[in-house]
């Protein structure tokens, strides 16, 4: 089972997708925005990084390249959540080294079926 | 794996409100023509966050109106719009929609006003679509969950020609885990080619050499194939191709032609998942009963103190038990150790708890600077208002109680207290008023202070009034301005010549001050004609626990609230006088005060009735002071106050009851209940003697 990290400013979306993937009996932290995140990212490692876009003091997109740039994220898959229907936050998500996306709203199935893409 | 959603309502619904009082308060600040870039990203934060959630957990309505909100921001902060006053405005009635709609999933079956929210929805459109043609009608895209029965493009298989770019796994995209899924559909035949493969010493260890060619023999649609490459559709060179095969033919009700590179878009979404069509639901007419929300928001480092304290608590035990297992007169002293630990344990805890149910005011400002500047613009004043000490914490049951008394003075400084702004340029004031909400600890009180730079209090009018009203009987019977000012809260009177539709709304200022009194608090005015008034509101930290001074009136023990108590004394019986008619009074220094014998109220049996056995309490409640004759005083400590009424029934005088450490209930006094009820007594006893 995976390490996962999850980071989302709303505390809804965060237990929705943290209990999700507990419930699929994974391992769980989670970041309330994109610096509590890449300050935990600094202490531990993880199998997969999913964060929200929108959020304060360190955005989404942010923080894929801040991890990207430390040794033990730079193949960690990473999934941003979008609300955006347009590719513009997809480009740019990828352009800042996201592995993939999850378009908002998502259920709990389509979450599982979407990390099970990137943790096989 | 089926996950209730339901269970994540609570947290959405208090982080929406909370996410609408921060656009409210943003909006409020936002300055017209310009654009606070942050301001903007903040507000459209908040919109967006609403409509992630409720499109995620079902709340439909609220996710279709929150969408046409979202554009609207998402363009004015690309800079595609001004900040206007209408659209302050209406962003703000957007905000006031969306507070109902989600105050209205509170509660089962309960509606909001979908005529409003229906007539602010329009608005927004037309707004949005002014200048520019968008209809943005919801795009959900699907995850993975292409379904192939309406799929036009199905083979009896494919051929698959991958190359990924060299940076490729930079973004942790694995091609094993693509070709797994790839597998998941049907059977795979796979060819590497290693062609760019470099020689080992210019290998980069992290880049993609690698290329594939892969067979998949399955009967699935091509968007199904492009779907698990969609996230690396710019990191590579795809090409899908069908396989013809003898075993196409024979599927007739497939045979459609192949479009290339069509996504299938007409994807099936479950009612969850769908965000928002545009059509709001019927729902049978009915006003949300807005059911108070109990749960409480508490930062994790005052649990997080708790459970430390709790840790501590748990050491202290297992030590006393450990040394009661074994205890003789030697370890007296280790025993007395212990249980000071203990007592500091349970002090500690018990102030830690008290803090978990304390708020900072700020609960209570925030819905002020909306109410300021509404009412401003509906009475064609200018009003700055100033806010500090926002961050001064204070009980919950107290909060939800005094906002009712601060927003009646609030609307009583912006209608009576500061002027046109006509009127003030006349003065030769800033033509802006000033309101200024300030809150701070004093004591074991938080002090909650109102004031403006208004036109204060006309004694003279005042005073006309309360004569005209019955109050008084004549000018001459108040001399101090105290004396005046404390008129405002007489019942039955109001200086406002027309009841006005800001402040005249039958709540009177006697209210207030009784609603504040009944929290155990008091409220003070300071006012300086043509300069401003001061509304001061002195509360209580918290409800349940008080600082008491245990006395004793024969076998019976009482409890005085501390901060009620001026001073305790001996009784000098030369300065006790009878007075006729009334009963008697001390006199201290300058002052008589009444003497009130405790064991009279409540009928107990006294050590002794001679004033000079026993001593005076000299107590103030409701600006009077009187002297409670007890035989003795015991001791100081914090009491947790048990409500009489919710256990017996009210009772004049007392206002709770509490457990002594010996097991016994004593009652606590009320001191205003206490003069009110002597005097009661002494009226009819005088009476009595008349008669």
């Amino acid at each position: 089972m995976a390490k996962i990290l999850a980071v989302d400013d709303s505390a809804s979306m965060r237990q929705m997708v943290a209990f999700t993937l507990k419930s699929a009996g994974h391992e769980v932290v989670e970041a309330v925005d994109g610096k509590n995140a890449l300050d935990i990212a600094k202490k531990q490692s993880f199998n997969l990084v999913i964060t929200d876009v929108n959020m304060p003091n360190m955005d989404g997109l942010t923080l894929t390249k801040e991890l990207r740039g430390l040794t033990n994220f730079k193949f960690t898959p990473i999934l941003i959540l979008t609300t955006e229907a347009g590719g513009d936050k997809k480009v740019q998500g990828k352009a800042a080294g996201a592995t993939g996306w999850l378009v908002k709203p998502f259920n709990p199935e389509q979450l599982l079926s979407t990390i099970k893409r990137v943790l096989g | 794996m089926s996950i209730d959603l339901s269970q994540f309502k609570q947290t959405f619904i208090e982080e929406s409100l909370e996410g609408l009082d921060i656009m409210e308060s943003t909006l409020l600040n936002l300055d017209v023509g310009e654009a606070d870039l942050e301001a903007i990203n903040t507000i459209f934060r908040a919109a967006h966050s609403i409509k992630g959630g409720s499109g995620t957990f079902g709340f439909n309505d609220i996710a279709s109106f929150t969408h046409v909100l979202e554009t609207l921001l998402d363009q004015t902060r690309a800079g595609e719009r001004d900040v206007t006053t209408p659209a302050i405005e209406l962003l703000l009635a957007s905000v006031d929609c969306l507070r109902e709609m989600i105050n209205a999933l509170q509660d089962e079956g309960a509606t909001y006003d979908e005529e409003q929210v229906a007539s602010v929805q329009e608005k927004l459109e037309i707004m949005l679509n002014g200048d520019k043609e968008s209809s943005t009608e919801n795009t959900a895209e699907a995850g993975s969950t292409a379904t192939d029965e309406n799929s036009p493009t199905t083979a009896s298989g494919w051929l698959i020609k991958f190359a990924p770019h060299p940076d490729m796994l930079r973004t942790g995209n694995d091609p094993v885990l693509m070709f797994r899924e790839l597998e998941g559909l049907g059977s795979l035949e796979v060819s590497v080619d290693t062609e760019a493969l470099p020689n080992f010493e210019s290998l980069l260890a992290e880049d993609a050499y690698l290329s594939w060619e892969v067979r998949l023999t399955a009967d699935v649609a091509k968007g199904q194939i492009e779907e698990i490459f969609s996230w690396v559709d710019d990191e590579c060179e795809l090409e899908i191709t069908a396989l013809i095969s003898e075993s196409t033919a024979a599927e007739e009700e497939h045979v459609v032609e192949p479009e290339p590179q069509a996504v299938n878009t007409d994807v099936k979404t479950t009612p969850e998942k769908k965000a928002a069509p545009a059509a709001t639901k019927k729902v049978a007419k009915k006003r949300s009963t807005s059911t108070e929300a109990t749960s409480i928001r508490v930062g994790t480092d005052k649990v997080d103190a708790l459970i430390n304290l709790v840790g501590e608590l748990v050491i202290t035990q297992s030590m006393l038990s450990q040394l009661g297992e074994e205890f003789d007169m030697s370890k007296i002293e280790k025993l007395r150790n212990g249980l000071a630990q203990l007592e500091r344990n349970t002090r500690e805890m018990q102030e830690n708890v008290l803090r978990i149910r304390m708020l900072p005011i700020s609960f209570s400002f925030n819905r002020f600077p909306r109410l300021v500047h509404d009412l401003t613009q509906k009475m064609g004043k200018k009003v700055d208002l100033k806010m500090s000490g926002e961050q001064t914490e204070l009980d919950k049951t107290v909060m939800e109680k005094i906002g009712d008394p601060l927003v009646h003075l609030v609307r009583n400084a912006l209608d009576h207290g500061i002027e046109s702004p006509e009127e003030r340029i006349a003065a030769g004031k800033d033509p802006v008023g000033t309101l200024l909400l300030n809150a701070y600890h004093k004591g074991g009180n938080i002090i909650i202070e109102i004031s403006d730079d208004g036109a204060g209090i006309n004694k003279q009018r005042v005073l006309e009034k309360a004569v005209e009203n019955g109050i008084i009987n004549s000018p001459d019977d108040i001399s101090d301005d105290a004396q005046v000012f404390d008129l405002i809260f007489a019942a039955g009177f109001s200086t406002a010549d027309v009841v006005s539709d800001v402040s005249g709304r039958g709540v009177g200022m006697d209210v207030v001050k009784k609603n504040i009194k009944a929290l155990g608090g008091g409220i003070e005015i300071t006012s300086q004609e043509g300069k401003g008034s001061t509304f001061s509101i002195r509360l209580p930290l918290t409800l349940a626990i008080l600082d008491g001074q245990l006395v004793r009136v024969g076998e019976e023990v009482y409890i005085i609230p501390l901060i009620s108590i001026v001073e305790s004394l001996q009784i000098d019986k030369k300065a006790v006088n009878r007075l006729a008619g009334r009963s008697e009074v001390y006199r201290l220094r300058d002052d008589y005060i009444s003497i009130i014998r405790l064991y009279n109220l409540f009928g107990a049996k006294p050590d002794s009735v001679d004033l000079e056995k026993g001593l005076l309490v000299v107590v103030e409640g409701d600006g009077q002071k009187v002297g409670l004759f007890v035989d003795d005083l015991l001791g100081q400590q914090q009491v947790v106050i048990k409500s009489l009424e919710s256990n017996f029934k009210q009772v004049e005088g007392v206002s709770g009851a509490t457990i002594l450490g010996d097991g016994t209930v004593a009652l606590i006094m009320d001191i205003g209940g206490l003069i009110d009820l002597s005097n009661t007594l002494q009226r009819d006893s005088s009476d009595g003697a008349v008669a």
